[in-house]
């Protein structure tokens, strides 16, 4: 660190991606497969397949069959939360609190009951209860997996995911620096040439999507920026922050009314979700949520489903639910830094985004998790030269070395083992979606212990070619297991289904390429070896780019100083 | 805590001079890694602080604003506490401006208090 401003920001940038690199790479490739998640949660739900597309009811008329259903299926419950179709969507989904009297088995005494919920997918066009898919936790595991982590409290696992996306930032930030020749570099790419090799790969991914990687990372931050940062609204509101949080969120939680105990019916909602559309210039309604239904004391709050702008904050209404009359318009003018905390926010969940947006988003998540594994991998590359004349490696690197396959070739592995256990455990199984869970952690688990014993090339290739050869036979099992196969769902054009056993089988066949790729470079490895070993490595000495990252090269290594030591 | 240990020449004890050069400059990575983490959150918190009270805007936008712009001031502090010359210079660079907010901080809620 006694070099220059750039020498050390290259050494920033190598730690502080190094020694998270590989929770982010989790976080991104969970993150971005996010993007699909209710095409994933739809694949992995095979019944739904054959399920009715886009309805050609309104808004305001599956409102009505959301209710009719409702009156009858959640009698005495005092909150329904009921999403309407929508262009993603083409069912009705409910869910609602089971009152305490209808729940079958008694609490048993001195424990306090914990409130259950009953949920229903409805056919808008017969307003039946669409039956029961399997239980998974489908595309939402993935997409909690990306901030919670799993097999840990919430709150911790925030915080590590927190620290780890600063640790991001300063390494996005510290590798911009860094770099000179930021855009020439993203026109070079030097195949074959080992270590410059992955530095182009690293550089070309990064590049690639830099303004997204700058975004993603600091807007993740803002998502959970309050918990991480509650000191503002700590002081400016002398520790009330829920007061903050209601002036702050337009769809934050409304205090309900306590129930009368008076029964009153409860107006059409079909009248309100037309009403309130009208008024927000047709935009349709995302949700409807009705407190004490039945009851003198009902509201009904309508949510937009902001389809226009990108910003979270969606517009709501407030409606008494026994009159209809209009009581609250909340979240339509918002001040400025609200605005631009709506649109941060908005960003990073990209549920504003079109699929033209929302593919790219997507690949640019690739390219973030690529940059994250090209990194991790390059680090493991620069380190191996210090080793090259002889030496016992360091256990620095053969730590590095294991965790990297453990990463990037375990994880996508156990991804693909989460699909195949989605289709191969039974239906009707009990305890089914933690089951699924349990296989995608045993799976990683496995290949984990197996890379960090023996973290080779071969290892490499097997892992991979494993993971390859799964994720690419998705779109074979799918129809073998009740689900709707490419042959069907392209014809019919139904590309949420169609889309995902493509993209898998892209994914597997980039992986099997990767497997190849590997086993074709240890067998060109030996000659290249000896050639480089009788003419003293030419690349190394005339190197600009070594001048340009020095990092590693020049400085010691904390993690592994006998690798310094002269 | 970590101030002796730094790898600026005159920090150092003389018996220390004995410990190898890569011992002394892993405490100097420790300590910079030390004021980064710890010394950058106490900023970038300090400042969210005192934007949100400060700020002559309503109040929860002064709050937005501030909080939005601690995620900014804390990798950039990262990166200073790593430019820095000696990890004695960053621990110094990050004191005086915590102690200028702290400090007003200090001020405005004692006398808030008292109003």
């Amino acid at each position: 660190m006694k070099e220059g401003f750039r020498q050390s920001m290259a050494w920033l940038h190598t730690w502080s991606g190094l020694l998270v690199g590989w929770i982010l790479f989790l976080i991104f490739a969970a993150g971005t497969s996010a993007y699909f998640r209710e095409e994933i949660s739809l694949w992995m739900k095979p019944e739904l397949h054959q399920a009715p597309q886009a309805t050609s009811l309104s808004q305001a008329q599956a409102a009505d069959v959301a209710q009719q259903f409702m009156q009858t299926h959640a009698q005495g419950s005092n909150r329904w939360t009921i999403t309407l179709p929508g262009e993603r969507e083409p069912v009705i989904s409910a869910f609602w609190p089971v009152p305490q009297a209808q729940q079958a088995t008694p609490a048993p005494a001195g424990e306090r009951r914990r409130q259950r919920f009953e949920n229903a997918t409805i056919d808008p066009a017969t307003g039946e209860r669409i039956a029961a898919p399997r239980q998974t936790r489908g595309g939402d595991f993935f997409y909690r997996l990306h901030f919670d982590l799993h097999y840990m409290p919430a709150l911790w696992a925030r915080w590590i995911v927190g620290f780890c996306a600063m640790f991001m930032l300063v390494a996005i930030v510290s590798g911009i620096v860094t770099h000179k020749r930021i855009f020439k570099d993203f026109f070079t790419f030097r195949p074959k040439k080992g270590q410059r090799s992955w530095l182009d790969a690293h550089n070309a991914t990064a590049v690639l999507a830099l303004p997204y990687h700058l975004m993603i990372t600091y807007t993740g931050l803002v998502t959970l920026m309050f918990m991480y940062m509650p000191w503002g609204p700590q002081l400016a509101y002398k520790g009330d922050q829920q007061a903050f949080f209601s002036e702050v969120f337009p769809n934050g939680s409304r205090a309900s009314l306590k129930p009368s105990g008076t029964p009153a019916p409860l107006v059409p909602l079909s009248g309100l979700v037309k009403q309130a559309s009208d008024a927000w210039d047709g935009q349709p309604v995302l949700r409807v949520t009705v407190s004490n239904p039945g009851d003198a004391n009902a509201t009904i709050a309508v949510s937009q489903d902001n389809t226009r702008g990108v910003s979270s904050k969606q517009a709501s209404m407030l409606f008494n639910g026994t009159t209809g009359e209009l009581l609250e318009r909340r979240g339509e003018a918002l001040a400025p830094a609200a605005e631009t905390h709506g649109v941060l926010y908005g960003l990073h969940i990209g549920r504003f985004a079109n699929p033209f947006v929302r593919w790219l988003f997507f690949l640019s998540g690739l390219a973030g998790t690529v940059m994250v594994a090209t990194g991790l991998l390059l680090w493991a590359v620069k380190e191996r030269q210090k080793f090259a004349k002889g030496g016992r490696i360091g256990f620095g690197l053969r730590l590095v070395d294991g965790l990297n396959v453990a990463a990037v070739a375990g994880l996508p592995l156990a991804m693909a083992v989460f699909f195949w256990a989605n289709r191969l455990i039974p239906a009707s199984t009990a305890e089914r979606s933690p089951l699924e869970i349990t296989c995608f952690f045993a799976a990683w688990g496995v290949a984990a212990v197996a890379g960090i014993a023996w973290p080779a090339r071969r290892m490499w290739q097997i892992q991979l070619a494993i993971g390859g050869l799964l994720f690419a036979l998705l779109p074979v099992l799918n129809p073998l297991t009740g689900g709707a196969g490419l042959w069907t769902t392209i014809p019919q054009a139904r590309w949420a289904i169609a889309g995902f056993d493509l993209t898998v089988l892209l994914l597997g066949l980039a992986l099997l390429a990767c497997a190849w790729w590997i086993g074709k470079r240890k067998a060109a490895r030996q000659p290249a070896a000896r050639a480089t070993a009788a003419a003293p490595s030419r690349s190394a000495n005339a190197s600009p780019p070594a001048a340009t990252e020095p990092g590693l090269v020049t400085a010691r290594n904390p993690l592994n100083p006998s690798g310094a030591t002269p | 805590m970590n101030l002796q240990a730094t790898d600026s020449p005159h920090a150092a004890p003389r018996r220390r001079l004995v410990l190898s050069a890569a011992a002394r400059y892993r405490w100097a990575v420790a300590s910079r890694a030390v004021a980064a983490i710890g010394g950058g959150y106490g900023l970038s918190a300090l400042c969210a602080a005192t934007l949100s009270l400060f700020l002559p805007i309503e109040r929860p936008e002064a709050v937005l604003t501030g909080t939005l712009a601690a995620f900014v001031v804390y990798p950039c502090a990262v990166m200073w506490v790593f430019a820095a010359r000696t990890a004695w210079q960053a621990w110094l660079w990050l004191a005086v401006p915590c102690a200028v907010l702290g400090a007003a901080l200090w001020l405005a809620l004692r006398s808030g208090g008292a109003a």
